[in-house]
């Protein structure tokens, strides 16, 4: 591949969850630590978060979502509440009850553990 | 059967053509009997070919799916393509940002322009760096990846004698003894990385391309894959593959006493379960020769084969040139498209 409007802009755009525009992110980390197959990742996901399988693929339920649990968005607004990397992924861990590597070695490095 | 309207799809390559629905329903039956003669596994069902062929003629540029029924994508040299491939000079770890906040890519991967573990291990820690610095400013998982590719262990840029010079020699045992040699060197480099990877917080591992140099590379894989599952249990692994079946270079290397030369998808995801990789990324070559009918009937008998077996998530590779993917660098969606609508409806595979 060497074409990413042809590849990740299309796959994108008719096939994948989207990433953190919806809850994609999550989905994947499911499939990474637990080796969910992608029924059962997007039903945890929906339990963990209180949410139809629906509305964790929607982006307009998802962005609003994501922005009120600081989950991180893809677009970013300079307030408080708006989060992104790092400290999103200290929420989406505890959230979805998991270990995420990047976490754990931050709070190493930290001194929080 | 059928009118004599024609409809627009294009060949292996990407070039264009027109087929009756004759000769596209002749075409999906033909890729169909392909892959289930080679694969020896099931054919699709009447009903799935007439899926295939709804998907095929579906008016419009892009198909799409539901999106309750989407999936998540992996990529491999993800965070490389915009600054190595389309000459954009941006870092990697905005790359990875791009991909995450443009793209709305659900995971994406760091890796060097030249994608191989052995050219990897000499500057890992530098390549460590700018995971880690990816990995601050990301919210999706980050994999590091790279290729076993084993051909870079050979002389004269690598230790080894040459299997593919010795094969033609007719020294056969010494051709088998270098490639046994050669996944020692791979396994060992490939744990050296990911050891570093993991330091950083890596969430994931890609060992792409596996089997590019055939069965010996593929054991590398599987080697290193549980290596670095025993070591560090918290870094999932995803093995994705060279081509749809594993060549017999060596021929007699096995895994837990199953021979890997010649493997399918659906006997290679159950090695890469027992390795204990937590995603497989399924491989089914796209021949350029043929149309997309009949190269996507053959992936689909292919893929569903495979994700029907699996345990773990089946991720379809669809780069170019694979996966009924034309074998062109600047990628159609209109196929694009149809080919990921085949995969998730027909296949129920889990990625891309």
């Amino acid at each position: 591949m060497g074409d990413p409007l042809g590849q990740e802009a299309t796959h994108g755009i008719c096939a994948s969850m989207g990433g953190v525009r919806t809850t994609g992110d999550m989905v994947m980390r499911l499939q990474i630590a637990k080796k969910m197959r992608i029924d059962e990742a997007k039903k945890y996901v929906a339990e963990k978060l209180g949410l139809t399988i629906e509305e964790i693929c929607d982006v307009v339920t998802m962005a609003e979502v994501r922005e009120e649990r600081g989950f991180g968005l893809a677009n970013f607004e300079p307030y408080a509440e708006s989060n992104i990397g790092m400290e999103a992924k200290f929420r989406i861990a505890e959230v979805l009850d998991i270990k995420i590597n990047s976490v754990e070695r931050f709070k190493e490095r930290a001194g929080l553990k | 059967m059928g009118d004599h309207k024609k409809y627009f799809t294009r060949m292996g390559d990407g070039s264009i053509i027109y087929m009756t629905e004759e000769e596209i329903r002749a075409d999906i039956k033909a890729g169909v009997e392909d892959a289930a003669d080679r694969g020896k596994i099931a054919p699709l069902t009447e009903e799935e070919m007439n899926h295939i062929y709804d998907i095929i003629t579906m008016p419009g540029g892009i198909v799409g799916v539901d999106p309750k029924d989407a999936i998540v994508t992996s990529n491999d040299s993800g965070s490389d393509k915009i600054s190595t491939k389309c000459c954009i000079p941006v870092d990697r770890s905005i790359n990875a940002m791009i991909h995450e906040r443009v793209l709305g890519a659900d995971s994406v991967d760091i890796g060097l322009e030249d994608y191989n573990y052995k050219t990897v291990k000499g500057v890992a820690k530098r390549e460590a760096a700018v995971l880690k610095r990816a990995l601050n400013y990301t919210t999706m998982p980050l994999f590091y990846g790279a290729m076993p590719n084993l051909g870079f262990y050979t002389k004269p840029d690598g230790p080894i004698d040459n299997w593919a010079v010795l094969l033609p020699e007719g020294k056969i045992k010494e051709a088998m003894a270098a490639q046994e040699e050669a996944v020692d060197h791979a396994v060992r480099d490939i744990v050296f990385v990911a050891e570093q990877m993991h330091d950083v917080g890596a969430d994931g591992f890609q060992l792409d391309t596996s089997g590019a140099a055939g069965d010996a590379d593929f054991l590398a894989a599987l080697k290193a894959c549980e290596i670095i599952r025993e070591k560090f249990p918290d870094m999932g692994v995803e093995i994705g593959m060279a081509g749809e079946f594993v060549l017999g270079m060596h021929g007699r290397l096995k895994y837990n006493d199953v021979r890997l030369a010649g493997l399918y998808p659906h006997h290679q995801v159950k090695l890469v379960e027992q390795a204990g990789a937590s995603i497989f990324g399924a491989v089914v070559n796209t021949n350029c020769n043929a149309t997309f009918p009949w190269n996507i009937a053959r992936v689909c008998t292919f893929i569903k084969a495979c994700s029907e077996v699996a345990t773990i998530p089946v991720h379809a590779n669809v780069g170019m040139g694979v996966c009924a993917i034309p074998m062109c660098e600047n990628s159609p969606a209109d196929i694009v498209s149809r080919v990921d609508k085949c995969l998730i409806e027909i296949c129920k595979i889990d990625g891309l």
